[in-house]
């Protein structure tokens, strides 16, 4: 009875891994997390919505932020993610190092991003306008500071899935995470999208 | 040996021109918002309109051109998990303005 139900698990369990949908299902299993994620960024977006005026005497946006180094920032993620679809169409036709060498270039544009963002938050922070000094500068750095944590995330998972290509080749799981990947930074960009407007234009303006 | 299922799902049957003319679109989309902010010939709520309009059609590029979202039978669960986090998303943006805006008017 034992021997029976252990085989009749390990046939099930083989025929998961080689079921012909794994790929998709994966990818939509991902797209599920992206949505959850994207109330995760609602909720953010509705804090700064209620305490982004309140400044507390502190500075305002239209005295904090920097547009052109702002369009720096946003043109950085939005070639990073521009290139990853590069990288996409050059794993459909198999060319490996196209793939390395593309993962490559995102990597950098993606670090570039972060670099600068670190380095803004890193001056407002020594001028005195951290997040402890107004409820606007709270709400500023949980919304923004999760967005720069979550491409900080994509970029260690990036390190890891240019190191699989290289050691392994691009096998059907290596292409089913560069494509969750890709997934992921393309939906970064488009997060970004609302934090440049909502927060950093509108606060301009 | 790894081609062939691939084609089959919805986020990745892109090609090189529906991510260029992506990155047009984005590239000018952008490039709208930062221009009305810089220059401020417009007036305050004609500026926020650019802004807003500008940024919703820039994500709706975004999920059509970079994510491949479209009325096709392979993304359609996709965009149906959108919808419904979107209804999501009004609630608890919507809701937590006006609670919060109706509290802040009566404490006055």
């Amino acid at each position: 009875m034992m021997t029976t139900n252990a085989s009749t698990i390990g046939i099930a369990y083989s025929e998961e891994v080689e079921h012909p949908d794994t790929v998709a299902i994966q990818t939509f299993g991902f797209w599920i997390y992206l949505m959850s994620d994207l109330i995760l960024f609602a909720t953010l977006f509705a804090t700064f919505a209620v305490l982004g005026g309140n400044y507390a005497g502190g500075p305002t946006g239209k005295e904090l932020f920097d547009l052109p180094y702002l369009l720096g920032e946003t043109l950085f993620l939005l070639f990073s993610s521009v290139a990853y679809g590069l990288v996409m169409l050059a794993m459909h036709d198999g060319k490996k190092n196209c793939v390395l060498i593309g993962l490559a270039v995102v990597f950098l544009l993606g670090f570039g991003f972060v670099s600068m963002e670190i380095n803004e938050f890193h001056g407002m922070i020594a001028a005195g306008h951290g997040p402890d000094r107004s409820a606007f500068l709270s709400s500023f750095f949980t919304l923004v500071g999760t967005h720069g944590i979550h491409v900080t995330f994509g970029l260690i998972w990036m390190a890891v899935v240019i190191w699989q290509v290289a050691v392994k080749g691009l096998t059907t799981p290596v292409q089913s995470r560069l494509m969750r990947l890709s997934m992921f930074w393309h939906f970064l960009d488009i997060i970004w999208i609302g934090i440049f407007s909502i927060v950093y234009l509108t606060g301009v303006v | 040996m790894s081609q062939a299922f691939i084609d089959s799902t919805g986020a990745s049957k892109g090609n090189l021109k529906s991510y260029l003319t992506g990155f047009v679109l984005s590239l000018i989309l952008t490039a709208i918002p930062f221009a009305l902010v810089m220059s401020g010939t417009l007036s305050h709520s004609a500026t926020l309109a650019g802004i807003f309009s500008a940024g919703i059609v820039q994500i709706l590029a975004h999920l059509h051109y970079f994510l491949h979202l479209d009325t096709s039978s392979a993304a359609r669960w996709n965009v149906l998990a959108l919808m419904f986090t979107l209804v999501i998303m009004a609630l608890f943006v919507g809701g937590t303005i006006w609670i919060m805006y109706n509290l802040y008017y009566r404490m006055m």
